[in-house]
């Protein structure tokens, strides 16, 4: 991953993005408050293919954007302007 | 034959797979490999397996920068790995392989008065806790080191440095070799090409793992699985504080000087060695986005490249040989977890992140206590995972050596 298309400024190197972050919600399936909150604050989806993130562009536009990126080649699928 | 051949320690490989062992490790890294020995040589427990999916030290034991170190920021970690150095010192001589163990010391350099204070805080640290690094002027620096430069390339002068004068590299496959072979020595099963696909549970329990030619019934599974452990978590239901993230490193042609210490630079994230073959080996830190990809990257080789030669001008006339990567379980604390889960039967020796050569010996040490006496030992107590939930966390990523 050499690129990453700014869906304002186009395409761009890498060094000018900061990584954000995945973007997750606690699963339904965790169950019991102190659990939930342990899930939001530590825990990691860390996926081996297809995830959804966060990227800021710091040396472009200084907006925020989505990325959808597989984690098993480290490609982006795609980028999107707003939230998911 | 060569010397280097003629001091390989030999695997005995077994025959045939039981259908249950007392303890099944998943993962026949430096960690597995490890935990299997002290089981079987400091506990008698022998009825063990070890289940690599690849070749054993196939992952980040065999890809990693072969650095050991214990200058620390924190009292946990700076004992935890202490005691690993000084395990590294003498296991040539416990387990009869050749490691090719060198100390050569490793030094932190500062380019601002803010790393100086950082250095400054962590040889006081460091030697409040037993490890042994001072503090050098840029004259004594250049003593250690002559092909540095002070002035950093007119960018980063070198203002001081942390020496850390026990830290020492060893041969990273052969450190998985002699506990491999020391293991089955003693009565382990060390099986390659056997990945694990998932786990067996009973009620709240693991009882087993399971594999492509069937399960196998275990007392006790330990995941030392470095790179795919958030799946392998998954399969008991545990969630893991974990983003899992390459590390480029490349070696460059010979360099015919002896270059003894370790150079690194705390602020530039990069860090420098020369192989026994003479080779000058570098690293840098991971790459920010999580990825399972082991692909080299021309942006992280560039990077590395380019605040490598700021400090050591002489590396512009050396030229890549080779390059790889690994993949790092990096903790949301920069520490490693070891322990329990909070599942019967299952245990993890996980976040080792850029720091788990190092930990080989002592977490190995730590684990087999652990399984054989059902108390983690005081080293290893405060790096349980359920350090998080008692906000515990042990931070200590100024001492990750990168970010």
């Amino acid at each position: 991953m050499l690129w990453l298309d700014c869906p304002r400024c186009g395409r761009r190197p890498l060094d000018e993005f900061t990584f954000g972050g995945e973007r997750r919600a606690v699963p339904a399936s965790i169950e019991g408050a102190d659990e939930r909150d342990f899930d939001e604050v530590w825990v990691f989806e860390n996926p081996d293919g297809i995830t959804t993130e966060r990227w800021f562009h710091t040396a472009g536009c200084r907006r925020w954007m989505t990325v959808r990126r597989d984690t098993a080649r480290d490609e982006v699928v795609e980028v999107l302007e707003a939230l998911p | 034959m060569s010397d280097y051949t003629d001091t390989l320690p030999s695997i005995r490989w077994p025959d045939a797979r039981r259908s249950s062992y007392d303890v099944v490790i998943v993962g026949g890294g430096g960690h597995g490999l490890s935990t299997a020995y002290y089981l079987a040589t400091r506990h008698g427990i022998t009825n063990v397996a070890v289940l690599e999916a690849d070749y054993i030290a196939s992952g980040n034991t065999g890809r990693n920068t072969t650095i050991i170190r214990a200058n620390y920021g924190i009292p946990e970690a700076i004992r935890f790995y202490q005691h690993s150095l000084e395990l590294y010192q003498h296991l040539e001589e416990e387990t009869g392989a050749a490691i090719l163990h060198q100390t050569k010391g490793i030094i932190w350099l500062a380019h601002t008065e803010t790393a100086m204070r950082t250095e400054r805080a962590r040889c006081l640290m460091n030697t409040a806790c037993g490890a042994t690094t001072v503090m050098r002027s840029p004259a004594e620096l250049k003593e250690l080191v002559p092909e540095l430069d002070l002035t950093g390339g007119d960018r980063y002068p070198v203002l001081g440095g942390s020496h850390h004068v026990e830290g020492a590299t060893a041969r990273h496959d052969r450190v998985a070799w002699a506990f491999a072979s020391g293991a089955a020595r003693a009565g382990v099963d060390v099986f390659q090409h056997t990945p694990v696909t998932g786990l067996v549970r009973e009620g709240d329990r693991v009882v087993g793992v399971q594999t492509a030619d069937g399960p196998i019934s275990a007392g006790v599974v330990l995941s030392a699985v470095g790179g795919r452990v958030t799946a392998m978590a998954a399969h008991a239901g545990v969630r893991l504080p974990v983003r899992t993230h390459p590390l480029h490193a490349f070696v460059t042609n010979d360099y015919a000087q002896g270059f003894s210490p370790i150079v690194a630079s705390t602020e530039l994230m990069c860090y420098i060695s020369q192989t026994e073959r003479g080779q000058m080996l570098i690293g840098a830190e991971f790459d920010s986005q999580p990825s399972y990809s082991r692909q080299s990257s021309f942006a992280a080789l560039r990077s590395y490249a380019h605040k490598a030669t700021r400090f050591l001008p002489f590396l512009r006339d050396l030229r890549i040989l080779r390059t790889w990567a690994g993949i790092c379980d990096i903790s949301a604390d920069y520490s490693p977890i070891m322990g329990a889960t909070g599942v019967d039967g299952f245990l993890v020796t996980t976040g080792w992140g850029t720091w788990g050569f190092k930990a080989i010996p002592a977490g190995g040490e730590a684990m087999a206590e652990l399984i054989a006496t059902g108390r983690p030992p005081a080293l290893i107590a405060p790096f349980a995972l359920d350090r998080f939930r008692r906000d515990h966390a042990l931070a200590d990523q100024g001492s990750a050596g990168t970010r």
